[in-house]
């Protein structure tokens, strides 16, 4: 095999950027649901606030996606910067 | 290795037997748990009936007991078993054996301990003596038929040790090596998802005691449609074991192993996610009786639905066994493979499990409001599809790595950076599928109380679920960054 340190350093920043932007897309994924749920539930109890409640929903799922924003970030590092 | 196949066999079966017990407890260690929690908490409202519960949790544990048993009887098989003719195919077959009984074993432990678990708590509701046997009755089928994912388990198990393989070959061994972890993984949804209805129907009986010939028909009809990725994945893992592969490239070996861990891992999401509308419906009926009709059809149809995800990892495997991929080398080839079947395997967890809790949220609110029939299944159909997004970017991902052709390599970068797409798609996609079905859920729920503001919830939950999808794509990014960009 012609394992060389540079072909071993490429190879493990792809699968360091595969692992963490798919294990760290799961986290975000289900939180932003939860608050998906709960504002649907919200909307159900009291439909006259429905712009309101559809504000706060979005501004508490862009920060659950946060983390994911950082995933993405650190995948891209891995594969186009280190 | 200077290593002779008899040690190697006699490692095989050690290991195998310590993976049957070690997962194989897991699983009826929690569903027990759980029924004795339960149990505890009926004693301590009626203490006076603590005799009849506590009988009620011996019987229920003992027959969530059963799954940990089979494991321990095929782990002291690999154990004390004198394998006849030691080869690199029994090797396999012996560690197969273990991963397929323990894993299987896991969900049915599980899934065992939620009818016995509600039989406790309701059997103190249930005044007349006669109900209270019938409750038990319902129990004791419902578990059984928690059992099946653990017995298929063990039939492949009990055939992989004491089948003859013929000539040992490496395609033979992984051949083996993927049946135990497909059928082994892909009994763990079902498992988990049959034991929804028979919960639920024991709950039911203390509202409707008078239906429970009704009830039990829908139970059974709900966990069997559950049991529908276990059959899947031993439909594939007989295969594994019995079609004849030849001696060919070696590469055949990883595809056949991807073939299996994609069977397995994609069964899982719809196993388990296809027992909630079974269980939901069984709770319906208890609540609404008069909707029977409506509650059966929309289960069957939630969990029709359902299934989608491990029929996508079944294609998968199907073409990783089956498709002639020609004269392909092996650096990088064996990464594609794995890759093809991580992608669409774990990418159908999510996915089947969270157009389950879409599917249980429709027939929770058909019972609560029988006139929302029309608007609720819309809802839930809807909601259904969009959770199916994560696992249709999990098989674009396999196709891509199955067909668009690779440059032989010599170093291992391209390699891992084909395993890296797969492994970064199948994991991203779980937690959206997930995230999906939770917020169509909800929806669902609340469109059969707030009907008239349907639409407006709709609209949330498109917005939610899309919002929700974002981690699924920034993973199908990265996916195709790894496989048309940086390699």
């Amino acid at each position: 095999m012609g394992i060389e340190g540079v072909d071993l350093i490429r190879a493990a920043t792809f699968i360091g950027a595969g692992l963490a932007m798919g294990l760290g897309a799961i986290g975000p994924g289900v939180g932003q649901g939860l608050v998906g749920a709960k504002a649907c539930e919200a909307i159900g109890r009291n439909p006259s606030e429905a712009a309101l409640l559809t504000r706060t929903m979005l501004v508490g799922q862009a920060v659950s996606e946060s983390t994911g924003i950082y995933s993405l970030v650190v995948a891209m590092l891995l594969l186009f910067v280190v | 290795m200077d290593m002779d196949t008899q040690t190697l066999t006699q490692i095989a079966a050690f290991i195998g037997g310590g993976l049957a017990i070690g997962f194989g407890a897991i699983g009826a260690a929690l569903g027990q748990g759980y029924t004795a929690a339960q149990a505890d908490m009926a004693i301590s409202e009626y203490p006076e009936k603590s005799s009849d519960i506590t009988r009620t949790m011996l019987v229920g544990q003992a027959v969530a007991e059963s799954a940990a048993i089979f494991a321990l009887v095929v782990a002291v098989l690999l154990l004390f078993t004198t394998v006849q003719e030691p080869s690199i195919v029994t090797a396999a077959a012996m560690v197969a054996a273990g991963a397929c009984m323990g894993l299987g074993a896991l969900g049915s432990g599980l899934g065992s301990g939620f009818p016995s678990g509600n039989a406790c708590s309701g059997i103190v509701k249930a005044r007349d003596p006669e109900v209270q046997n019938r409750m038990t009755t319902v129990m004791l089928i419902g578990q059984a038929v928690c059992q099946t994912p653990a017995i298929l388990a063990m039939v492949i198990s009990l055939m992989m040790i004491f089948m003859s393989f013929g000539d040992p070959t490496i395609i033979k061994a992984a051949a083996v090596l993927a049946a135990g972890f497909c059928m082994g993984l892909g009994g763990i949804g079902s498992g988990i998802g049959s034991g929804f209805p028979g919960g639920e129907t024991c709950m039911a009986l203390t509202r409707q005691p008078k239906l429970s010939g009704n009830l039990t028909t829908v139970m059974l009809i709900g966990a069997a449609v559950a049991q529908t990725p276990a059959i899947l994945a031993m439909v594939i893992a007989l295969m594994l074991l019995f079609i004849n592969f030849g001696d060919v490239e070696p590469v055949k070996a990883v595809a056949l192993l991807g073939a299996g861990l994609c069977m397995g891992f994609g069964a899982i999401g719809s196993g388990a996610g296809s027992g909630h509308p079974g269980g939901a419906a069984c709770r319906g009926i208890g609540i609404q009786p008069g909707a029977q009709g409506a509650l059966t059809t929309t289960m069957l149809v939630g969990a029709a639905v359902c299934q989608t995800p491990a029929i996508f990892a079944m294609v998968v495997a199907l073409m990783l066994m089956f498709v002639n991929f020609g004269d392909v080398p092996f650096n990088p080839y064996w990464a594609a493979f794995l890759g093809a079947g991580l992608s669409t395997g774990l990418a159908a967890i999510g996915s089947g499990w969270g157009g389950g809790m879409a599917a249980g949220a429709s027939c929770e609110g058909i019972a609560r409001q029988p006139r929302t029939v029309g608007i609720v299944t819309t809802t839930m159909l809807v909601g259904q599809a969009v959770a199916q997004t994560p696992s249709i970017f999990g098989l674009l991902v396999s196709f891509i790595l199955l067909f668009k052709g690779h440059p032989e390599a010599v170093a291992i970068a391209p390699a891992m950076a084909l395993l890296a797409a797969g492994l970064c798609m199948g994991f991203g996609g779980i937690g959206p599928g997930f995230g999906n079905g939770i917020a169509a859920s909800s929806a669902v729920g609340w469109v059969a109380r707030n009907e008239e503001n349907a639409g407006l919830l709709m609209r949330m939950m498109l917005v939610a679920q899309a919002v929700s999808q974002s981690t699924a794509i920034y993973s199908m990014v990265i996916a195709l960054v790894l496989l048309f960009v940086v390699i």
